[in-house]
């Protein structure tokens, strides 16, 4: 089992600088999720891992091997594509066997490992079935048995859950990371989807205009974001701007206390996760140290398990969502106050 | 109103048709001078077997047509496979050149091949024409198949060459087999095209060496003889054969999904 390393590796598309010395590890045996926006170059540094990309700049590491200028076709990557790329003349068989094939394993051999990773995808039975008689959900996982048959030294899936509908892709989020688990494959997975990488990854690295901004597991990357980007791109996040007094931050009418101490003076933006706020009871009072602030409810969106309050203060919007445990803990046009612990409070380094 | 676009549909096939349905008759006419009623006889396929003249000429066109249309289809493939695949400077500028030569008249392209031909020592002559019937072929087959490769995403290939194949392989096992039926009907089109190619020929033949619509031509001017009508039939067969196989090779009929 091997690692891969990228290291200051960089692209350029005409004018556009698509990587902009983008260096990262991705741990053998783990699942790393590539999330970004579109634009933000999480693809093509997919496609220059897998050797389908030249970098300008930079090199790619399977292991302590530099495979930089290995052609695509001796890297022994896997790649799963958005499209699924199934070859649409041969049969599902014929398309998991094709690489096993290209590395001389044929006969009994061959026929061996193609059950073996159908019965991981769970397609047994469909051997002679050809890729337009099956579903989408099937069909993925036909591309998904062809990129791990050959045991690559890294598996990379390019959105590839991104054409199921979302029941579906609910499903295949789990039975991706099962599949990933028992097979132990290095795994680079890229995603827009900010829930599927949470979901699915133990490590993300979140992408902005080429750069790497923020790496770390999913609940590191949620509870502690480093930059404005990281914060509203992965989850919600209500920001606040003002100057460091003492171990609060001065704000517009008030004073939001942190956990740890930031340099006297400096004028920092502070992020808090949406459900980490509560609406104070009748009667309830802050915990001692808690922050709290005042707010007008403008609107409240109902789903069931939680709803979603959005507020004004000062003319800016803040977003809480709270557990409909009891009854509503606020009305449209209420005035109420907001409760959160000094620890939710996230110093952001921008 | 239905009623009124069926009529109308139908006089346009009788425009297109009643002529030719004339001359197929005629092949089966007796009568030397189409005379009615039609005497079914096979009395001039009879005489057709003997025109030695005739019959070389046929020769000649198929001998052509083949050569053509197997030259034409793998340098076309070859082209339209860099134009679709290949990311090179004047690329679309390439593309567009491609097309004045199916617009400019036969006439003026033949000139300038008999020109060109005599000055370069190539002369006339079969090779002459199979030369010349290449040049005329090979855009249409560079925009069959690249119309064919269009409907075909590159990332089959991609996905191939991850699994060890290489890029020769790849197009092999997995773009070949895909694009065949844009081949075919590239092939078929050429072979068409270089069958009924009068203009061309007739510049490019020799008194010895001509081709069967060169043939035709000439015999018509000597004297008909409803012996062209029998061999005109043949051809139309053959032809009409040719492009309803093209036909249903590249979707003429209605675009069906390939992936």
């Amino acid at each position: 089992m091997t690692g891969v390393e990228v290291v200051s590796i960089g692209k350029t598309y005409g004018e556009v600088r698509v990587l902009d010395r983008v260096s990262a590890a991705f741990g053998a045996g783990r699942l790393t999720s590539l999330l970004g926006p579109s634009g933000s170059g999480k693809t093509t540094l997919l496609r220059i891992i897998g050797g389908f990309v030249a970098p300008d700049e930079g090199e790619v590491r399977f292991g302590a091997e530099a495979v930089t200028h290995v052609p695509l076709w001796r890297r022994n990557v896997g790649m799963v594509f958005q499209s699924y790329a199934l070859f649409p003349h041969m049969n599902v068989e014929e398309n998991v066997v094709f690489g096993l094939n290209r590395r001389g394993v044929r006969g009994e051999a061959a026929r061996k490992e193609v059950a073996r990773v159908l019965e991981m995808v769970r397609l047994q039975g469909l051997e002679r079935r050809k890729p337009k008689e099956l579903s989408g959900g099937q069909q993925q996982r036909v591309a998904l048995a062809r990129a791990m048959v050959t045991k690559p030294r890294v598996l990379l899936l390019d959105e590839p859950l991104s054409a199921l509908d979302r029941r579906l892709r609910q499903d295949m989020q789990v039975e991706l990371r099962r599949i990933q688990r028992e097979s132990g494959l290095t795994t680079i997975f890229v995603t827009h989807d900010q829930e599927e990488a949470l979901t699915l990854s133990d490590t993300i690295a979140i992408l902005d205009r080429g750069r790497i901004i923020q790496e770390g597991n999913p609940a590191e990357i949620y509870e502690r974001p480093k930059s404005r980007f990281a914060a509203s791109f992965l989850g919600d996040a209500n920001l606040f701007t003002g100057r460091v007094e003492g171990d609060a931050i001065a704000i517009d009418g008030g004073h939001i206390r942190m956990a740890g101490k930031p340099p006297e003076g400096a004028t920092v933006t502070v992020a808090i996760r949406p459900e980490k706020m509560r609406i104070a009871r009748a009667g309830e009072d802050a915990l001692p140290g808690e922050n709290r602030l005042e707010a007008t409810v403008k609107e409240i969106v109902y789903a069931g398990a939680v709803s979603t309050y959005l507020l004004e203060r000062g003319g800016a919007q803040i977003k809480l969502i709270a557990q409909n445990r009891e009854t509503q803990a606020a009305t449209i046009g209420d005035t109420v106050t907001l409760l959160w612990s000094p620890t939710h409070t996230v110093l952001l380094q921008e | 109103m239905i009623v009124l676009g069926r009529s109308y549909l139908l006089a346009v096939l009788a425009f297109l048709y009643l002529p030719i349905g004339v001359m197929v008759a005629m092949a089966f006419n007796a009568s030397a001078l189409y005379t009615l009623p039609i005497d079914p006889s096979l009395h001039w396929f009879a005489v057709l077997a003997e025109n030695g003249p005739l019959l070389a000429a046929t020769r000649n066109s198929l001998l052509i047509a083949c050569a053509t249309s197997a030259a034409a289809t793998l340098l076309g493939t070859l082209a339209a496979l860099a134009l679709e695949r290949r990311q090179f400077r004047g690329r679309s500028l390439l593309r567009i050149l491609l097309l004045p030569p199916i617009a400019i008249p036969w006439l003026i392209t033949g000139t300038a091949m008999l020109v060109f031909f005599f000055w370069t020592g190539i002369g006339r002559g079969i090779h002459a024409m199979i030369i010349g019937h290449v040049a005329l072929a090979l855009p249409y087959v560079v925009l069959v198949v690249g119309t064919g490769l269009k409907s075909l995403r590159a990332d089959l290939e991609e996905a191939a060459m991850s699994l060890g194949s290489t890029p020769i392989h790849a197009f092999f096992a997995v773009t070949l087999p895909l694009l065949l039926p844009s081949v075919i009907a590239a092939a078929l089109f050429a072979f068409a095209i270089s069958l009924d190619q009068f203009v061309v020929s007739y510049f490019l033949s020799t008194p010895g060496v001509s081709t069967l619509p060169v043939e035709i031509y000439s015999s018509i001017r000597k004297g008909f003889t409803p012996e062209i009508n029998a061999i005109s039939t043949i051809f139309l067969g053959v032809s009409t054969v040719l492009v309803l196989i093209f036909a249903q090779l590249s979707h003429l009929g209605g675009k069906v999904d390939r992936r």
